[in-house]
């Protein structure tokens, strides 16, 4: 592995940080309404960051090529969102502001993102909610008419804004209209059940993407002057996560491959709410919003004899008296006590769990329990706010969460690390941007709830629409390309051929089979608590893995036609790469911040304990070739507006 | 979770190379289907076995597996969404069968969404209608507070309700006249009470009608099993909203 410095220009404007985003507006280049309609821009993904991305292009009068895999753009998995969007509007009167949603942000991330793209974010945050009321978005309101808002982990102010549990829903259907309408007008052009499979290069620049359509299996040329991906994360990496069946890193990876570097691959988030896993065949896990625990109360038993009986079905949750319940996050951080910050409260399931005091059978859980605020509330309130959660924990579960404690335990459920983009959200391929979860930038090494929708629509909506321009100013002489040219005529051939080699393996392991493999490898190595030699072996196993995949995969049916296996084999084998830069970034990063929790470093209350000495920085990982490690840059991180402290949740 | 069970079950799906293809039920039988398991991971074990027997798996959409993409599209048993009240696909665990029992699973049935493969349909023609009217005319940026037109509490409830629809097509494959109204109503019933959207109420209304009718969806008779199918209980009562609407706008002509 090199170690070399490179420099890397992240394109910071100068200035104070406050004033950045007005300066960088005042004085990028435009382009005229007349050129903007003689440039193509792709833009791959449907979700909140695409969406929004793509109707604002289209309404501003570029010609907009807008790709996605599922059937309809409002199925993107924005939609699953819950809890809600945060903003700075301080509504509630309680102290917040662009300045504190910054701070709080950089804090939650555990100082390991950027200054300036927080700020930019923060500043923008109010906009977006402005933008969504527009469009006739049903946010939850107070009887005096005004908009409501709840708390969520890592603030201490209520400024997250929400739609029921269906906040991401909402949004998304918001973007989907904007984007609707855009297609009526003809200025963007819908390609749905579309996957993205390489990016095109020409003379260095993004010029056009190469993409199979799914249903008729013919791969197919698409031109653009500029290329946007926001195709989301890649926390299916894990096999079991909360993303969708069909999300995926691969449009990232093509375009690593085509030298975009990835940025701390290793920074995945493990939500501590989830619903636990019931067994083998289980296909995915859900999420129990965040905003639970407004109100609900995480516990489990003081008495290990108590665990131990629940755990064999000989004592239930209610069995176990006040006093005996260990409400070990009010315990251990009484300022933030149940809505500390996502990576905390996670690990601190964890080490309950380790330590034997897990609720269900597995001994792999935790009770979220609303008994309190029913009693404080009254149930109808409490159904109010959270019924329809209430109803699909027992749809999964069969068990009633007004009568007893939810059971939940941390899953795999978003990923901070992504294509590294500079201010511009430009990667380092000309041309060729990241916008929404796909990018790296805004979260650290952590990321607050609430905080996914606001970046994605941040991006779609504010930030990107205005920084291609200062790109795409200077495009306006070159003319729409042939797609016969050779680099695309090669980049066909790239694809076709690992599909070919894809089909004609015809080994006897499933996709899933190896998939579900990968996972285990991912999150018994590369999960919530990690080590040197624990990395060693997953890069060890994942190399294994690799060569099995490509060796012994089966892939039923024909390439040249709908074949879903296919689609997913394409899928894993990016996974299998993704897992790897998570293995190698981890195992290079020899601190604890945020999602990334490496067990050597941790203080003596098994908080995690960076070293800012050495891990300031922005790991880039550059692609090297098949068969070779891939070289890290690094991108410094100066804190000019913040002090870096050890995060403090107890007071 | 002490209540786990296995069950033999037997299953009926349907299979169809292609949207010209004639179509034909495959009989199959699967054995130990954990009752925690959900029915699209139920599919899953089908499709795994029969990808170990060198065939190919039945296709059918599927996404978020949490009941909110709108992505699962299954005629279990007669029922689109299985059964059960207020669940979709992917919502519907296998608790809710008993060891023997034969299940029947078909594509969505309507004109308007043609099969593409097995149980997979194209429901495009909601994103058409989508397209024709569904939404606010406005551009990103410069808009006015968020808090500068209050909305009472009861109507952004209302409002709500209706936007709640996740676009699956229940509605459709449940109405024996193929009508999709309830998919319409409810965008044009969120749209129509929120300020925001009243402003080109009629102009959507009418638009998104005709491009419904376009598009070959039939009529309302009021049978109401759209709404008794709907996995988010979106209410009937949008198809009233709708109608006045629709009636208000066309006599304003």
């Amino acid at each position: 592995m090199s170690e070399k410095v490179k420099k890397i220009d992240s394109k910071i404007p100068e200035g104070p940080v406050a004033e950045k985003w007005t300066n960088y507006k005042a004085h990028q280049r435009l382009v005229n309404p007349k050129n903007k309609l003689k440039l193509d821009v792709i833009v791959v993904g449907t979700g909140l960051a695409g969406a929004s991305a793509a109707a604002s292009l289209g309404e501003m009068g570029f010609n907009v090529l807008n790709f996605c895999i599922q059937d309809s753009p409002r199925r993107a998995h924005s939609i699953a969102a819950q809890g809600g969007i945060n903003a700075a509007k301080n509504y509630q009167n309680d102290g917040d502001s662009v300045y504190r949603l910054f701070y709080d942000t950089i804090k939650g991330g555990d100082y390991r993102a950027r200054e300036a793209n927080v700020y930019r974010l923060a500043e923008v945050s109010n906009s977006i909610i402005d933008q969504c009321v527009a469009q006739g978005v049903p946010f939850a309101r107070e009887y005096g008419g005004l908009l409501d808002n709840r708390s969520f982990g890592g603030a201490q102010v209520s400024r997250t804004f929400y739609a029921k549990g269906q906040t991401g829903q909402q949004l998304l259907l918001g973007a989907y209209s904007a984007l609707s309408r855009q297609v009526n007008k003809g200025t963007v052009k819908l390609y749905t059940r579309y996957e993205m499979l390489d990016v095109v290069i020409i003379e260095g620049r993004a010029r056009g993407i190469i993409a199979r359509n799914l249903v008729t299996g013919k791969i197919e040329r698409f031109f653009g002057h500029a290329v946007v991906i926001g195709t989301g994360g890649y926390g299916n990496t894990y096999f079991l996560s909360t993303n969708a069946m069909g999300s995926n890193g691969s449009a990232a990876m093509q375009i690593y491959r085509k030298g975009a570097y990835f940025a701390n691959p290793c920074y995945a988030q493990i939500h501590p709410t989830c619903i636990p896993v019931h067994g083998d065949i289980q296909s995915k896990l859900t999420l129990m919003s965040e905003s639970l625990r407004n109100d609900g109360r995480i516990w489990v038993p003081k008495k290990l004899e108590d665990a131990k009986a629940i755990q064999e079905g000989r004592k239930t949750a209610n069995d176990i008296p006040d006093e005996d319940r260990d409400f070990y996050l009010e315990r251990r951080y009484p300022a933030f006590g149940n809505l500390v910050p996502r990576d905390v409260a996670s690990r601190a399931a964890k080490e309950r769990c380790d330590k034997g005091f897990g609720v269900n059978n597995t001994g792999l859980a935790v009770f979220l329990d609303f008994k309190y605020a029913i009693q404080r509330l009254g149930k109808d309130v409490v159904a109010q706010k959270y019924g329809n959660l209430f109803q699909m924990y027992e749809k999964i579960t069969d068990e009633n969460p007004y009568e007893v404690p939810m059971k939940i335990f941390p899953a795999i459920h978003y990923t901070m690390g992504g294509i590294w983009v500079d201010y511009e959200l430009m990667t380092s391929i000309p041309g060729l941007f990241a916008i929404g979860e796909a990018n790296f930038s805004d979260h650290g090494a952590n990321r607050l709830g609430a905080s996914a929708l606001m970046q994605g629509l941040a991006d779609g909506y504010f930030v990107l629409p205005y920084t291609i321009q200062n790109y795409l100013a200077d495009q306006i002489q070159v003319p729409r390309m042939s797609t016969d040219l050779p680099e695309f005529v090669e980049a066909e051939k790239g694809v076709q051929d690992k599909i070919n080699k894809l089909m004609s393996i015809q080994g006897s392991e499933s996709v899933d089979s190896i998939h579900k493999r990968l996972g285990h490898i991912m999150w018994e190595y590369v999960g919530m608590g990690r080590t040197k030699e624990g990395l060693e072996t997953a890069m060890k196993k994942l190399k294994e893995l690799k060569k099995e995949f490509w060796s012994n995969v089966y892939i039923p049916g024909e390439a040249n036609t709908l074949n879903t296996e296919l689609e997913k084999a394409l899928r894993l084998s990016d996974f299998l790469e993704i897992g790897y830069l998570m293995a190698i970034d981890g195992y290079n990063r020899n601190e604890s911040c945020g999602g990334h929790f490496r067990e050597e470093y941790q203080t003596e209350e098994g908080e995690a304990l960076r070293q800012d000495d050495q891990y300031s920085y922005v790991a880039c990982w550059k692609y090297t070739g098949e068969n070779s490690d891939p070289e890290l840059l690094k991108e410094p991180l100066d804190y000019e507006e913040t002090e870096r402290k050890t995060r403090n949740y107890k007071n | 979770m002490g209540k786990e069970k296995e069950l033999n079950i037997t299953l009926k799906v349907w299979r169809q190379r292609g949207p010209q293809e004639k179509g034909a039920f495959e009989t199959y039988q699967l054995e130990g289907i954990s009752t925690e398991s959900s029915f699209l991971e139920m599919l899953d074990v089908l499709n795994e076995k029969l990808v170990k027997e060198r065939k190919e798996p039945v296709v059918f959409d599927h996404d978020c597996r949490e009941g909110i993409c709108g992505m699962c599209s299954l005629y279990i048993n007669g029922h689109p969404h299985g059964k059960d009240q207020e669940v979709t696909t992917c919502q519907l665990h296998m608790r809710r069968f008993n060891d023997g029992d034969t299940i029947t699973i078909e594509p969505w049935r309507s004109a308007a969404f043609p099969v593409i493969r097995d149980l997979m349909v194209d429901r495009s023609a909601f994103d058409k209608i989508m397209q024709a009217g569904g939404y606010t005319s406005v551009n990103t940026g410069g808009i006015p507070d968020a808090n500068a037109i209050p909305i009472p509490k009861p109507v952004a409830d209302e409002a709500m309700d209706a936007a709640s629809c996740i676009g699956c097509g229940a509605c459709v494959a449940a109405c024996k006249n193929g009508s999709a109204m309830l998919f319409v109503s409810a965008k044009v019933s969120q749209l129509a009470l929120l300020p925001q959207g009243k402003v080109e109420a009629a102009k959507r209304v009418k638009a998104m009608i005709a491009k419904m009718d376009e598009l070959g969806f039939g009529n309302c008779t009021n049978t109401r099993a759209c709404e008794a199918e709907c996995p988010k209980a979106v209410s009937i009562s949008n198809i009233a909203r709708l109608n006045r609407e629709f009636i208000c706008a066309k006599l304003k002509d």
